[in-house]
């Protein structure tokens, strides 16, 4: 198996009185695409941002490339950050600035790349996902979906040694969830490490070599995806995985 | 004596402008309204965007502080600020202020208190995901500042903050009752001086002061609404 990128231990994170995270550990290998599931409210967008430092931590360590990353100031976080794309739920494009400023902004103010090279890189980034025609656009002028392939975009331009996605599609119209998973599927494919939140079940059993199920605080069960749609091993994760079936044939019949 | 006044009468009200000096002395009170506006505004943008910082801190302390501040300035009436200042410094300390200095130590009073609500306002309709995606990226706070905050609070700040201009621009028109010699002031001892040679020149006076007042707030609140059209979003 390839080689340990990141690797949490013994993580422990808690909002003023109400612990969230109980002990984390996991191992997240070059290359490896790991989707992480769980009910709503179990600490997955918690574990992300304490990933990148986005929350600060109670206990254990983080480490990326063998290098401790937990527990540093923000000032010393941006340069770990640089090598952590993260796109979140929420569209957060900067609405003062067009999609390719956008894009160029981080790379050329953070890595000081030249104007030139980083837009066109940014260009042939924007053409892989389909939205070359919008480069001069400004962010409300796009749609939901549209913004989240730009913030995917915007966060591949830093050249990251692996992704987080927290929910990228939650917010989105159905027909524009598609084209999202699409462009993370082809990323999968290229060998990007991903740490991925969703509720989209076909996309996680597609796209996983690997599915963390999380509840309570704690990593509750882990195997490939094909194990753990059709033989869940505990029954937190039976009737998590019931809960969506009720909602998936619920959806069928409110349509017919 | 008399012919030469009977004379005069006969001349249309509005020739009184073009007696002596007299257009040029409304200019020059004129530019007494515009410079203690713009001395105000000048110290009043800075101080202001210093008290919206201060007012975003968490500390109860610095909250309570703020809020009374900002709630004293806003209930009082600037006319009775003036008075305050002006009067009450002499009576309370025997320091003798001019009318112009009590002017402008009240419209930078009032103008820190407005001008820092606006940027307490602009500063925290900013969302917070708009700091975590860039922090996200790799930025630090200073550039995330720089690159992401500001000029998004600015955006939202500059055409509220002209628009302050124009409100201190006109509330300087209060300042005749403490002994300041402005534009309105300059208009009244024209037509006093007149008032037998032309008895009814207050109305073309008024409304040249009237269009005085227009051609500089006019252009002022033009620009503010063009720029916030263009920097909507
Ligand atoms: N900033 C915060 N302050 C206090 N409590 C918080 C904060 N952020 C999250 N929490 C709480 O921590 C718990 C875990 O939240 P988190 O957002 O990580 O859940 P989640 O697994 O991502 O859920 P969802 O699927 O709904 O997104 C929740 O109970 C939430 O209310
Ligand atoms: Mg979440």
């Amino acid at each position: 198996m390839a080689e340990v990128q990141l690797s949490i231990k013994n993580l422990h994170k808690s909002y003023d009185r109400l612990d969230v995270l109980k002990g984390v550990d996991l191992d997240v290998h070059k290359g490896e695409v790991v989707v992480l599931l769980g009910p709503s409210g179990c600490g997955k967008s918690t574990l992300l941002r304490c990933i990148n430092g986005l929350e600060t931590i109670n206990e254990g360590t983080i480490t990326l490339d063998g290098e401790v990353i937990s527990g540093k100031s923000q000032a010393e976080m941006s340069k770990y950050r640089q090598k952590i794309g993260m796109v979140f739920q929420s569209y957060d494009l900067f609405p003062h600035k067009n999609i390719i400023d956008n894009i160029t902004m981080a790379p050329r103010k953070v890595q000081g790349r030249d104007r030139v090279s980083a837009e066109k890189e940014a260009r042939d980034l924007l053409a892989r996902v389909g939205l070359l025609d919008k480069e001069k656009a400004f962010p409300r002028m796009l749609s939901g979906g549209q913004k989240q392939r730009v913030a995917i975009v915007r966060a591949l331009e830093m050249h990251p040694e692996m992704m987080l996605f927290d929910e990228v599609t939650a917010a989105l119209d159905p027909e524009m969830v598609r084209e999202v998973l699409d462009v993370m599927l082809e990323l999968a494919g290229q060998g990007l490490t991903m740490l991925i939140v969703t509720h989209e079940m076909a996309f996680a059993r597609a796209i996983a070599d690997r599915i963390i199920f999380m509840d309570g605080g704690h990593i509750v069960e882990q195997s490939d995806p094909e194990t753990f749609f059709t033989h869940p091993k505990t029954d937190r994760a039976k009737e998590f995985l019931e809960n969506f079936e009720f909602v998936a044939r619920k959806r069928k019949n409110d349509s017919v | 004596m008399l012919v030469l006044a009977i004379d005069a009468a006969r001349e249309p009200a509005i020739s009184i402008l073009f007696r002596g000096n007299n257009f040029v002395r409304l200019l020059g009170g004129l530019w007494v309204t515009i410079r203690i506006s713009m001395i105000s505004a000048v110290l009043s943008i800075p101080l202001g965007i210093l008290f919206g910082i201060f007012m975003m801190r968490k500390n109860p302390a610095a909250k309570a502080v703020s809020r009374v501040y900002l709630d004293f300035i806003r209930i009082m009436p600037q006319l009775v600020l003036l008075f305050i200042v002006y009067f009450g410094t002499t009576r309370a300390f025997g320091i003798n202020l001019s009318g112009e200095l009590s002017a402008i130590i009240v419209f930078v009073l009032w103008g820190t208190a407005e001008m820092g609500d606006l940027v307490r306002g602009a500063l925290s309709s900013i969302p917070k995901h708009q700091y975590e995606s860039a922090a996200a990226l790799g930025m630090t706070p200073m550039e995330i500042n720089i690159y992401v905050i500001i000029p998004q609070t600015l955006r939202r700040l500059i055409p509220l903050a002209i628009n302050l201009i124009t409100r201190m621009i006109k509330t300087t028109s209060l300042i005749v009752l403490i002994g300041v010699v402005e534009v309105l002031k300059t208009g009244q001892q024209i037509i006093d001086a007149n008032r037998f040679a032309f008895p009814t020149a207050a109305l073309p006076i008024y409304g040249v002061i009237f269009f005085l007042y227009f051609f500089t707030c006019w252009p002022i609140s033009l620009l503010a609404k063009y720029l916030e059209k263009r920097w909507k979003n």
